[in-house]
This record gives structure tokens, sequence and C-alpha cells, in this order.
């Protein structure tokens, strides 16, 4: 147990060793971890961003989703406003289309009795001329009557 | 396993086994290996541990190619086994520090993780059967083999008398002559009234001084005097029969496990805190 070299040679390997190790092993290790946990530290503040986006995001969709809603009844209960004023409108031009057929009807009807009457009226006459000279048994002349004959027909 | 000089008795095998393969100037054979104890003795300060040093470099060449290994993938993206383990003992090492150390400093960092992976394994090489290395060393020819360098006090003295150089010099860096002079001179006794205060001087320069000294040398003796006594052990144990040897030799060797640890760890640890002691001021 004497001391010796031995001493001072393990003194000279240990600053040895010591050197290498600063120079070529802990830095490259260390920066590694120290990049490794930035990267992680970032990693994990992206993931809060994006969480946080989300929940930006859900709510602008609740609030869209709310708009179109409001949006859609709207539009309906207009469309149903609309569709009632269209039905009364048809409803309304159908009962004055109606009415003034009818009238047209009406009057045609009265044109159609006045002609008919007056049908009947000269076809009368001539019955009863056909009538009278089958009575009278003699020639009538139609010319020699036919004053008497109109005024008859004017009398029906 | 005996050579000549030693006859192979209990006593012997144990000199045996607790002596250095020291290669060194002899005044009688010269240059040579010595044999036995006396014979390096007799060699003096200028000789050397041959296996003390074969087994401390290889061990610490391990440590820095395995870590550079490490180092050369490392990358900030996914790690792969390597990676993980050097990373560990990395942070491990840069942890301890930042505990303790508050200052500026790219060496201590490194330092730490050289002494507690490199002590490590020196220490680990207690846990190799005693007679492996040995015998295999008989078998090719060198006589004498300490696999442990932790059981030789050079190699603990040689680490700690580094870090004592270390923390000479931060002390002086950082505090300059003065400051440094002040703090052995004027600590822990110090008082308003100038004469006094001058009285104390003395006293505290031999308190700080001790306090001083004692730091290298606890911390090489601490490790030194740990590993020895459970290579000791294992020596004794070794004696033993060889059916009931596993009886002790494997509860020891779980509680070196534990020592050898530890030993690694408080070195590093307490070098760590000298040197930040070193950068304090006061």
């Amino acid at each position: 147990m004497n001391l010796n070299l031995t001493l001072i040679g393990q003194a000279i390997s240990f600053a040895i060793f010591v050197v290498f190790c600063m120079k070529y092993v802990w830095p490259p290790i260390i920066s590694a971890m120290r990049e490794r946990q930035a990267k992680i530290a970032q990693g994990l503040a992206d993931a809060e961003q994006g969480e946080q986006r989300r929940a930006e995001a859900e709510q602008e969709i609740t609030g869209l989703l709310q708009d179109a809603k409001t949006q859609a009844a709207e539009i309906i209960s207009q469309a149903q406003k609309r569709s009632n004023e269209i039905v009364e409108e048809a409803k309304d031009a159908a009962r004055t289309e109606g009415d003034r057929i009818k009238v047209a009807a009406q009057a045609e009807i009265e044109q159609e009795v006045v002609r008919a009457k007056e049908d009947l009226r000269k076809q009368v006459g001539t019955i009863a001329l056909t009538g009278a000279e089958k009575i009278l048994n003699a020639e009538v002349n139609p010319k020699a009557h036919d004053k008497i004959l109109d005024e008859l027909i004017a009398q029906i | 396993m005996a050579t000549d000089t030693e006859t192979l008795t209990a006593s012997g095998y144990i000199q045996h086994h607790l002596q250095n393969l020291t290669f060194g100037v002899h005044p009688e054979n010269g240059l040579s290996i010595a044999h036995g104890a006396k014979e390096a003795q007799e060699m003096g300060f200028w000789a050397i541990h041959l296996d003390s040093m074969f087994w401390s470099i290889l061990l610490g060449a391990f440590f820095i190619w395995l870590f550079k290994k490490g180092a050369e993938r490392a990358t900030s993206g996914v790690p792969g086994p390597l990676q993980n383990f050097v990373e560990i003992l990395v942070d491990f090492a840069d942890g301890s520090v930042k505990e303790t150390f508050h200052g500026k400093n790219d060496l201590i960092g490194p330092l730490a993780l050289t002494i507690a992976v490199w002590v490590f394994l020196m220490n680990l090489m207690d846990l190799v059967p005693v007679d492996w290395i040995p015998a295999l060393a008989t078998a090719i020819g060198i006589p004498y083999m300490k696999v442990v360098p932790t059981t030789d006090v050079n190699v603990t003295l040689g680490m700690s008398l580094s870090v004592f150089f270390l923390i000479i010099y931060y002390s002086l860096k950082i505090k300059g002559v003065s400051g440094f002079a002040a703090e052995l001179a004027l600590q822990p006794f110090s008082s308003d009234n100038k004469a006094v205060k001058f009285l104390f001087i003395p006293v505290n320069l031999l308190l700080e001084g001790v306090g001083l000294i004692a730091k290298p040398i606890s911390l090489a003796l601490r490790l030194f005097g740990n590993l020895y006594a459970g290579e000791l052990i294992f020596i004794l144990i070794a004696l033993l029969p060889f059916y009931v040897q596993w009886m002790l030799s494997v509860p020891w060797a779980i509680f070196h496990i534990l020592v050898i640890v530890l030993q690694a760890f408080i070195f590093m640890m307490l070098t760590i805190v000298y040197l930040s002691m070193a950068h304090e001021h006061h």
C-alpha cells in the first residue's frame, strides 16, 4: 500500500477522461435532451392551443346553427304566410271569375229567352194562319193579310 | 496461485491477493516487476501499479466508448435504448449538479458524470469472483493481478487530489487570492475587535487548513476503505471450503451492490459539494 506513480497516472487518465467527456459526450447528449424538452413543451402548448381553437370553433358552430335554425323558421313562416295569401288571392280571383261567368251566362240565357219568344211568336202566327185557312177553307192571300197577321203576331 | 516467495497458506493467499503488479526500478533488480510487498516497497515512489492502471484505463475507456456511442446517436426525437440509458445517467448527473451547484460551469457536469460512472465501473470489478482474473493472469505468466482499481489507494487518491486541485483552482479563480486567504484566515472565529480578530487568525488557519486538507484525504480514503474492506471480505470468504462459500459470498455480494453504487454516488456528490463551496462567496 505504498504511494507511487500510479497516483499521478490515475490523475492524468482522470483528467483525460473528464476532458473527453466534456468535449464529446456531454454536449450532444445534453443538447439533444434540451431540444427534446423544448419539442415536448412546444407539442403540449400546441395541443392546448388546438384544444382551445376546437372549443372556439364548436362555439361558433353552435352559434351558426342557432342562426340557421331561426332563419329557417322565419323563412318557413314567411312562406306559409305567402301561401295563405296566394290561396286567398286565388279564391278571390275564382269568385270574381265565377261571378263574371254567371252574369254572362244569365245575359245569354235572357237573350236566348227573348229569341225563343220571338221564334215562338212567329210559329204561333204561322200555325194560327194555317188554322184559320183550314177553318175558312178558302185561300187567304198572305200578302193581303200580312198586315193583320203581323198585328196578330205582335199581340201574341 | 502463489509465487516462490509466498507459500500457499491462508495469509500468503491473502497477501498475494492484496499485492499490486508493481513495475519500477528496484535498487537491486533494476527495472522489473516487484515480487512481493517488500520489493514493491523498496521501489519507492517511482513505480507504477500496472494492474490498477490497466483496469482503470480500460474501464474509463469503456465508459467513454459507450457514452460516445450514445452521444453520436443522440437525437431530439425518439431515443433508442442506448441513448435512453446514457440519457438517464447524464440526467442524473446533471440533476445532482443542478441541485447543489448554482454557478455556471461547463466542467462540473461532465466531471460528475465521469466520476459516477467510472468509479461505479471500477467498483463493479469487486463483484467478479476474486480468483477468476488473478488465476487467468497467473496462467499467462502475470504473477499479481488486483482487478479492483478502487482498492488501490493510489487510484482513489489520484482522483481526489485532482478534485482538490480543482477546489483550489476555482477558489482562487472565483474569490481571488485575497478572498480565498480571507476565507481561510478569518473563519470560523471572527470578532469586531481588530486585535482579537488578529489573534484568531492562526486558530482559523489551523482549523480551515485541516478542513481543506481533510477533503481530498477523506474523499480518497472513504472510497478506498469501503472497497478494500469489501475485497478483503471476499478474499476471506474465498478461503472457506468451496461448498459453503456461496452462503457468505452471495449475501455479501448483494450487500456490496449497494456499497459500490453508494460509494460512487458519494464520491460524485462530495465532489460537486466541494466545488460548489469553492464557488460560493462568504
